[in-house]
This record gives C-alpha cells, structure tokens and sequence, in this order.
C-alpha cells in the first residue's frame, strides 16, 4: 500500500510539469500582451516607449528561457511573482479567495452526495416505474441546465417569495456561520445540481447492474430481509464507480464555479480567472491553472486510494 | 431480382410469396427510440429555425426600438422585449443560429481532430502513443471552461464571416482530448483484428491502412460522440458569452441575452432571463438525449 501510494505521488510529477510547460507557451505564443489591454484600453494615444517601459517593469521583454526558467523555480518556491494587473503577489489574490470557493465546492459536494445516493438508488430499485422515469427526468435536466441560468432562476425565485437577495460582502463561517451559509448555500445548490444528476445517474446504473448478480439472489434465498440486501450487499458495491464519478465531478465542480461566482457575484477563484483571463494576466492565469490541475491530480489520487481502501481486490490482489 | 420473382412456390399452390415487411432506418429509430425521436424533432425545429431565422423571426434582432423598451410578453412580442426594444422571440430564434452553428463547427473539429489523433495513436503503439497520451492526460487535467478560457485569452478575438473563428478553437480544442481518448481505445482493439494485419501484410501504407481499414470502424462511436458534444459546445458557448468572452453585442446569443446582474433583470424585465436559459436547456437537452438513444440504437455495448 505504501508503495502504491509513493508511486502514484511520483506519477503526479511528470503530468503537473506538463501542465505547467503547456500552459506558459499556449500563452505566450501569441503576440498579445497585457500591456495592450492595460494602456490601449481606453482607446487613448500611447507612445511606444511607455509600452516598452510598462513591458520592461513586467519582465515581459526578457527573452522567454529567462521568463520559463523565472516560473519553474516560481513554481518549487512557491512564489508565482506578482500579477501584472493589480501589483500584488499572486499567492495573496488566491489566497483571499481560496476559502470562499472551498467551501461553496464543499459544500456542493455534500449536497450532491445527500441527493444523488438516496436518488439513485430509489430510481434503481423501482426501475421502468413512474418513479424511475420521475428521476431520470430530473437527473437528466441537471445536465441540460447551464449552472448560471439556475443560479438567476434562484435569486429571481428568492427575491419574488422572500424579497431577499444572498449580501454581496463574504462573512466567513467561523465569524457567523448563520450568514456565511445562508449566503453560500445558494450557489452551492446552483452548481450541485449538475453534481447530483451525474453522480445519480452513475449509481442508478450501477446498482441496477449489481442487483443482477449471484450474490444478490444468494442472499435473498438465504431470506435476507430485502432492507438488508440493498443496504449490505448492494449498496457497498455498487458504491465504487460513484466515488469515481463524485472526484471527477469535484474538479468540474471547480468549472462550474467559474460561471457561477459571477451570477451570485461572489469574490472567489472562478471570478478572479475570469477577471485575469479578460485582461491577460498572464502570471495570474497561469498560477490559476496551475491550481486548478493540482486540485484535479490531487482529486484523481484520493480517489483511487478511497477505491483501494474500499475494495479488498485493488487492495491485496495485483502488484 | 427477376430470377427470384419468378421462381415457382415449392411448398403448394396456396402459398403467397408476400415482400417481407421493411421499415426504413429512420422509422425503425423512431420505433426503437421514441425519446430519441422527439429530441431528434426538437432538433429540427431548432436547425429549421436557426436556418430560415430571416422568414421566423416576426421582427429583426438587431433594430433598436425605444417605443418598446422593456415590454413585457404580449401579442406583439411573445417573449417581451429587452432593454433596447428588441424582440426577444427574435432574438432566440436567431441565437439558435448563433448556438448550432458555433455548436456544430466546435463539435466537428474537436471530434475529427481527436479522433485522428486517437487512431494515429492507437495504430502506431509504443513511443508515440506514449507521449501523445501523455499530453492528453495533461489536457484532461482541467475541467472544459478553464482550458475554454485558457485558448480565448491565448487567441484573443477574430472575426470572419460573423463568427468568431478563436471562439469555435477555444470550444473545439477541450474536446479533442476526450474524443482522442475514446477513439484510441476503440482502434486499439481494431488494430488487434486480422483485417489490420492482412492489410499490412498486403503492403498497404500507414495512411491507407488508418483512413480505410479503421476509420470506418470507429465511426459509431465517432457519430455519438460528435452529436454529444454538440450539446457541450452550445453549453460552453453560452457560458463563455455569458462571462463576455465569448459571442459579442450586437449577435444574438443565448449565453449573452443573460449577461447581466439577476437582481437588475427582476426589477426591470425577469421575461429576460426565462427565455434564452430555457432555449439553452432545451438545446443541450436535446442533443444529449439524442446522442444517448443514437448510442443504444447503434450499439447498446458502447458508452462514452
């Protein structure tokens, strides 16, 4: 088991190393900076020396082994160099917002593995009833509606019955839990919507898969109480593939978010990528991306390793 | 044909040689899948709508009417209009232009770009297929929008002909990796069966062997694919118009009739917000429901 875990760390290396080479030379081989939006932007007459100044303050005029050697060693010390919009350490804009969107991703993820489990699990055992054709119709709206357009639907629907609207100024949990949720639950249950449906879906089938098996029948001939059947021996198996699909979702999730912040006009990760991505921020975007990448490898690897803390045969069988 | 009409009854004088009853393909999906069929209508609606806009539309998208400025729906304008006077079932109508086309052009080159490239890799094995996977599992570790929004920021903007070419790139390029994945699993075990080696063995050259002997064979797959990631382009379309960065004023566009801040939309014009979200919904409802009775009709073992 140690040795699973070791080489799956050090398998993570090569893939983050590729993200971080792809996304330094996909932004830069463009010609296009953000000194352009910067000081062009409004449209007003610059001369070319103040361009040349403002790129050579950047670093943007060094050669570009100089700008990739900068951003590797960046990348181990932990310091991604400032943002060339704002001035300030990358590390801080993060910073400040990280919490925000970890907690709605959180909090998503909680609401969706409540709803999907019992969901999908209800769909499967009535299969081809009303009550399957119910959920699956639910579960496959989740996909169809665009997480943002749910999240208006949710403000319009609270400012209609409530006449409230979620404050704009983020209070964190641990100063008044009350307001942080009741601010945060709103985009939480925007973007778990999709989460829900996916992962639902998932274990709809899977257990139905499972339901058709020989030790399902065994244990019901053995007069196991039905309760039992679905709780002992289907569930804990047919529960595998949906811990994959609820990582894999958790760093969709992440996407989602980008979107979704906007609508609920929260201050956090997704807003930020998109503020540094309409202004070419380029050391900006790239710490983002890198972040992003690291949450999605980090993600992959709990999974597998909940996969072979759950299941004897990845654990004590193969190499 | 004339032979076997005029071969004589063997079994008797009462025996009626009638044609056996023949549907055609069309008809036989429609029996097998009527979700599909429906979703496949709602399709046509949006592709008849989308194409004749100029003859649906009541009004023009574009023209500017302050007489009519936030109006709410009514018999002139079924969807109200919006904050210029512009009819909003115009609008709609002409967004579905907007979403199919950028919708089917992103879907076909992402598809066909991946698929090449996962064949490519599954045909010739070894060191290439190693590196070229090795590059799709870095281009599968973000979620579609964070690459989406990676290539605008990378291409900027380029207009030609009306579309934004980086637009429908920016949208292509997530999905070549998914495709590319899929289709290279499916020819790896292509490659396996004699009718690659017998080719080989005949002195067929790479290109001949890839595009007659296993393109063909990856082409289930490649069509359900292609229709399911229509509907995620026309999703991530209206996202990134949505964000601005995507399809801009003044082409109607689903994502961008909805940018905006929702608390002002309900104090001014809520109507504003139902309907493109609900064309978008039933778009990628459309398309996905579409692309999952195609896959149990062409072949039940197969899921993407």
């Amino acid at each position: 088991m140690f040795g699973y875990l070791v080489n799956r760390i050090l398998l993570m290396i090569p893939t983050l190393l590729g993200v971080a080479v792809l996304i330094f030379f996909m932004l830069r081989v463009v010609p296009g900076d953000i000194v352009e939006v910067k000081l062009r932007g409004d449209g007003g007459m610059v001369t070319q020396e103040t361009i040349d100044a403002e790129r050579a303050r950047l670093g943007l005029d060094r050669p570009l082994a100089v700008q990739f050697r900068d951003w590797m060693v960046g990348l181990v010390t932990f310091d991604l160099g400032t943002s060339m919009w704002t001035d300030r350490p990358v590390m801080e804009e993060i910073g400040l917002r990280l919490e925000l969107t970890m907690q709605v991703a959180i909090m998503a993820t909680i609401f969706a593995v409540l709803i999907a489990i019992p969901l999908g699990t209800i769909s499967a055992l009535f299969k081809d009833t009303w009550i399957d054709y119910a959920v699956r119709l639910i579960t496959i709206a989740g996909l169809a509606v665009p997480s943002f357009w749910l999240g208006m639907i949710i403000i319009l629907g609270l400012l209609y019955w409530f006449n409230w609207l979620p404050p704009i100024t983020y209070t964190p949990i641990y100063v008044d839990p009350l307001a942080n949720i009741s601010q945060l639950i709103w985009p939480a249950l925007a973007v778990g919507y999709r989460y829900s449906a996916v992962v639902a879906r998932m274990v709809r089938s899977s257990i139905v898969e499972v339901m058709k098996e020989d030790y399902i029948r065994t244990a019901r001939a053995k007069g196991v109480y039905e309760k039992l059947v679905v709780a002992r021996h289907a569930m804990r198996n047919a529960l595998l593939p949906a811990i994959t699909v609820i990582g894999l979702e958790f760093a969709f999730l992440i996407g989602g978010l980008v979107v979704t912040e906007q609508v609920f006009n929260l201050n956090g990760i997704g807003k930020l990528f998109v503020q540094a991505v309409s202004r070419n921020d380029f050391t900006l975007i790239q710490a983002i991306v890198m972040l992003i990448a690291v949450v999605f490898i980090v993600t992959n690897l709990v999974v597998d390793l909940l996969y072979a803390l759950f299941d004897p045969r990845i654990r004590l069988g193969g190499k | 044909m004339a032979g076997a009409v005029s071969q004589p009854p063997i079994a008797g004088p009462n025996v009626t040689y009638a044609a056996p009853k023949r549907h055609s393909a069309l008809a036989m999906f429609c029996l097998a899948q009527p979700l599909g069929a429906i979703s496949g209508v709602a399709i046509a609606i949006m592709l008849f709508g989308g194409v004749f806009a100029d003859f649906v539309a009541p009004y023009d998208p574009l023209t500017i009417d302050f007489g009519a400025m936030l109006a709410p729906p009514s018999w002139e304008h079924w969807m109200g209009t919006d904050a210029f006077g512009r009819d909003i079932f115009s609008r709609v109508i002409f967004g579905a232009r907007t979403a199919l086309t950028i919708g089917f052009f992103a879907s076909l080159m992402g598809c066909v770009s991946g698929a090449m490239i996962g064949v490519a890799s599954a045909y010739f094995g070894g060191r290439i297929d190693m590196i070229v996977q090795r590059f799709i599992d870095v281009m599968l570790s973000f979620p579609i929008i964070v690459l989406a929004l990676v290539v605008v920021a990378m291409l900027g903007r380029n207009q030609i002909g009306g579309i934004d070419i980086n637009l429908v790139f920016a949208i292509a390029i997530p999905i070549l990796p998914k495709v590319a994945r899929v289709v290279r699993s499916a020819a790896l075990s292509i490659r396996e069966m004699p009718y690659v080696d017998a080719a080989r063995a005949a002195g067929f050259g790479h290109m001949r062997i890839i595009l007659r002997h296993m393109v063909p064979n990856v082409a289930a797959p490649f069509l359900i694919m292609f229709t399911a990631f229509i509907a995620q382009a026309i999703l991530l379309e209206a996202s990134l118009s949505f964000l601005g960065l995507g399809v801009t004023e003044p082409t109607p566009a689903w994502g961008l009739m909805l940018s905006g801040n929702a608390s002002d939309f309900y104090r001014e014009a809520p109507w504003m917000i139902l309907f493109p979200g609900l064309a978008i919904s039933v778009a990628v409802f459309a398309f996905n429901l579409f692309g999952d009775s195609l896959r149990d009709w062409l072949d039940p073992k197969f899921k993407v």
